[in-house]
């Protein structure tokens, strides 16, 4: 009796197995991408298009029941309170519920958000010495809550990131406020401490979003985090944008609903926006583009392999523009040795192989920028020697970054790293030339490290590869180990852009007073630990540059600076990294801002 | 008329019958199969590889390669290429070789299915024999805490006890690969000893009731002493069979553990990592997921084959 079943079974699985590789025989002459999804593509919208159409409202006014708008986002939002989180995912979930003073739009222009229009020298918003600007508000602004909106709660969120013990991440943007004050309900006066050529680094794009006073006034301090309430507020803050928190999973998804005080509510189009976030971003991709299960995915971090043949489906189009972020490889200037304990990537600890120029720029040329954009990032990404490459203007041109093998094996040798006869591994006073290398887990970036392993294993430098999941990765230092800002490691890769058109945050995660440690929680800006006098006057200068030009040519000095001292690998300039749905109408790129600084206003169209 | 015939023995018994069963024969063919391919089948292959690899102009980076460099070797002019001569397998998104790396992968896998295996065995074999043998108070508390390790959620504990410990042990035994192992192998093998443990002390609880045990306990023989020489040799069978479903299990164990991505390095590929990677390409280049997933597939099944004809063949009753 079993063995007859077992007899079955096996006659199933055997069948089963011929079948599958009668499939895979089949498939496999075929030229793997236009002719394989081609069918799928039909397939996909032959399903997907009927349910579709009727899901779009018929009457043009964007009232009445106008459905959900699913955005999948690759990591999951975890706190709705932008100040104490530097992950995007968290800065993007509260943008669309919070509002800065001001936002960047997709040609890097500023639209007003809670002003009533941008300060400039023409307007008397910025004084004439650079000294102080001034902001007008809207009047018409309601909280979610129905109380109204009013220039306290602009220098309430001042007070409430620049108090020490709030554990704020965006302090360095308020590091040259000297004051902030409410003229009168509807003016806020900022006044530097030096004088600055962009005042438009403070309450201005995600990392600038206001907090309500009434709802966070007993939480400034130690009590931002520990306090029942506060911890209440910092899922569930209350806004002036188009939508509020409906119902927040951290760690898995965000529910908001229409807020019906907006000030321009009757145009708000959809009920609820739903962000799942953590799914790979594969099956994101597919969920736009073939499926039309959501409406809108960032981040299409995949290789080109996968992603063709996901857009060839034509559900979705892909929005395009500016930089997405300079895909990179940091050098860790501190020793990451688990050896050294609570030492342990210090940065009183110099590094032993990685503090020698000459090996960083051997490493920075034995890498095949080239292979990487072309096998894995495709039409999302080109290949860069730049680490700041927008705004165009402050883009340097003078560097060139071809892959040098010969070049990377004679500084290496200079450097007395020299490889051992008959040996795979350089080595210097008997200590092998091992480097670790961390990355968040990713399909794309797995194959990136294998490429950079592979690359630097032909000049004789061995690497141990270590990926941890994104929501580790990119975490805060406060709950793990494995983040990028404790960088426990020698070499980390991941993407990065500047927050604002000023740059002034950009190039400041350079410069020593932003060195990660244990003192303050790695909540700085420099993972890298690197600290070079030369580097922090040339920033100082840039900082008290007023002159645009000047300011232009001085971001190309810094920026090659940063090359030729090898402080970090720029990789790629990552492109288009977003999908939409064709019938989605309203995300554009933001170079400065998040990809919803616009929310509002986006809609379905037929 | 009397003939002469030779006398048959337990063990000659029970050969005979597993030789009947022949599913249990077909997975110990696979199994030899696999293992030999495995273990030799590198040594050939690598000359292979390297040979084809120099054909198609894609020459490695050393002149005589191994499995473990070969791993790594991007042949660009072969990115996820369907299964051909030079790459018998398929090749991935770099052009890497699908076969040599679930060679590799294959080393590890099984390695882990052993090794937690036998760990989990030893382990059950133990507590079980202890708690089965003794009885009274001693039985009570081992068979709680078998219980309690029965109840614990395995995947998600395993997760926990990897991403806790993981940098602890590297760093105590100085090598990435080495820890790893080791750590999973606990870990796989720590719970996965529950059923085994239950198994011998049923065995035992009959057993140490019978006229020998008796006899010998009457002789004065120390209590390790029966229960190594007059117990564990007649729980035997029982515990051969639980032995083999353990390395089916640890193997899948692994597999998931390595599918989440937690456990070796992203650039171990061993047969779970396979899968996941390849899991992204499931349209484009179904092989990727498919070879390495059949494997899995493959070696457990004929392992559980095997375990189901040891089980007949070592059951006196049959």
């Amino acid at each position: 009796m079993l063995r007859k079943r077992i007899w079955t079974l096996m006659t199933v699985g055997m069948l089963a197995a011929t079948l599958l590789s009668a499939c895979g025989g089949n498939s496999a002459p075929m030229p793997t991408t236009a002719p394989t999804t081609a069918p799928t593509a039909a397939a996909g919208t032959a399903v997907v298009e009927p349910t579709a159409i009727p899901a779009e409202s018929p009457t043009p006014v964007a009232s009445a029941n106008s459905g959900t708008l699913k955005i999948l986002y690759s990591q999951a939002i975890t706190v709705l309170n932008p100040y104490l989180s530097s992950g995007s995912k968290d800065l993007d979930g509260a943008t669309i519920i919070l509002e800065p003073l001001a936002h960047y739009n997709q040609d890097d222009e500023l639209v007003p958000a809670l002003a009533a229009e941008i300060p400039s020298l023409d307007n008397g918003g910025i004084a004439a010495d650079y000294r102080s600007i001034t902001w007008k508000l809207k009047s018409d602004v309601l909280w979610s809550d129905g109380t109204p909106f009013s220039a306290d709660d602009v220098v309430f969120t001042w007070k409430y990131c620049t108090d020490e013990a709030t554990g704020c991440v965006w302090t360095s943007l308020f590091a040259n406020v000297e004051q902030i004050e409410a003229l009168d309900a509807t003016t806020v006066k900022i006044t530097w401490k030096q004088p600055t050529p962009n005042p438009f680094t403070t309450f201005v794009s995600r990392s600038g979003l206001i907090l309500q006073q009434a709802q966070f006034a007993n939480c400034i301090g130690a009590n931002a985090m520990q306090d029942t309430n506060c911890q209440a507020a910092n899922l569930a803050p209350i806004g002036t944008n188009a939508y509020k928190v409906k119902e927040f999973r951290p760690g898995d998804m965000v529910i908001y609903e229409k807020n019906p005080n907006y000030r321009d509510a009757a145009n708000t189009y959809f009920d609820l926006v739903e962000i799942k976030g953590g799914g790979d971003p594969a099956s994101a991709a597919r969920a736009v583009c073939e499926t039309g299960e959501a409406d809108f995915t960032g981040n299409l971090q995949v290789t080109k392999a996968v992603l063709e043949p996901i857009l060839a489906a034509g559900m979705c189009d892909t929005v395009a523009g500016g930089s997405a972020g300079v895909e990179r490889i940091n050098f860790n200037f501190a020793n990451p040795d688990p050896a050294l304990g609570e030492q342990r990537s210090e940065p009183d600890q110099p590094n032993p192989i990685l503090n020698d120029l000459r090996v960083r720029q051997a490493i920075a040329k034995a890498i095949d920028r080239q292979m990487i954009a072309e096998q894995l990032f495709g039409s999302s990404g080109v290949p860069t020697c730049n680490i700041s490459v927008i705004p165009q203007a402050y883009t340097s041109t003078s560097l060139t970054c071809e892959r040098d093998v010969e070049g990377a094996k004679a500084l290496l040798d200079a450097a007395g790293w020299l490889m051992p006869e008959g040996g795979k591994v350089r080595e210097r006073d008997g200590q092998p030339l091992r480097l670790s290398f961390q990355t968040n887990i990713n399909a794309l970036r797995q194959s990136e490290q294998a490429i950079i392993k592979s690359n630097l294993a032909d000049v004789g430098i061995q690497v141990d590869l270590e990926a941890y999941d994104s929501s580790v990765f990119f975490g805060s230092a406060a709950d793990n180990e494995h983040t990028m800002h404790q960088f426990f490691a020698d070499l980390q890769m991941y993407s990065n852009r500047p927050m604002d058109y000023g740059l002034d945050s950009y190039f400041q995660a350079w410069i020593c007073a932003e060195v990660n440690a244990r003192e303050n929680q790695w909540t700085k800006a420099n993972d890298l630990r690197y600290c070079n006098a030369d580097y922090d006057a040339l920033y100082n200068q840039f900082v008290s540059e007023f002159d645009p030009s000047k300011r232009a040519e001085l971001a190309k000095q810094l920026n090659d600076f940063l090359i030729n001292d090898a402080v970090v690998i720029p990789l790629i300039n990552r492109l288009t990294p977003n999908a939409k749905a064709k019938n989605l109408d309203g995300p554009t790129h933001s170079s400065f801002d998040s990809m919803f600084w616009n929310i509002a206003t986006w809609k379905r169209v037929p | 008329m009397w003939t002469e015939r030779s006398p048959r023995s337990l063990m000659g018994d029970a050969w005979r019958r597993f030789r009947r069963h022949r599913p249990a024969l077909f997975g110990c063919a696979v199994l030899c199969a696999l293992l030999l391919t495995i273990t030799l089948g590198p040594f050939f292959y690598q000359r292979y590889l390297s040979y084809q690899l120099h054909a198609s102009g894609s020459p490695p980076r050393e002149a005589n390669p191994d499995l473990r460099s070969l791993i790594d070797h991007f042949d660009l002019r072969a990115i996820l290429k369907p299964p051909s001569m030079a790459h018998p397998f398929g090749s991935d998104d770099l052009g890497r070789d699908l076969l040599a790396r679930c060679l590799y992968g294959g080393r590890i896998s099984l390695a882990v299915g052993l090794a937690a295996m036998l760990m989990a065995i030893a382990l059950g074999t133990a507590i079980g024999a202890i708690a089965g043998f003794y009885g009274g108070v001693i039985d009570q508390i081992l068979m709680r805490l078998t219980d309690l390790f029965l109840a614990l959620p395995g995947i998600p504990i395993t997760l926990l006890i990897v991403y806790l410990f993981r940098e602890r042990v590297v760093g105590l035994l100085g090598s990435r690969e080495v820890g790893v192992f080791l750590l999973m192998v606990l870990v796989i093998g720590g719970f996965a000893w529950m059923s085994t443990a239950r198994i011998v002390r049923a065995t035992f609880l009959s057993l140490k009731e019978r006229e020998f045990i008796m006899a010998a306990l009457a002789l004065g023989v120390s209590h390790p002493a029966i229960i190594v020489r007059h117990l564990l040799p007649n729980a035997f069978g029982p515990i051969v069979v639980a032995a083999t479903l353990e390395v089916g299990s640890a193997i899948i164990a692994e597999s998931t553990i390595s599918f989440l991505g937690v456990g070796f390095s992203p650039d171990t590929p061993t047969w779970g990592r396979l899968v996941t990677d390849g899991s992204q390409y499931l349209q484009a280049a179904p092989w990727l997921a498919l070879f390495p997933g059949g494997l899995i597939f493959l070696t457990v099944l004929s392992i559980n084959f095997v375990g189901d004809g040891l089980r007949d063949a070592l059951d006196p009753r049959r």
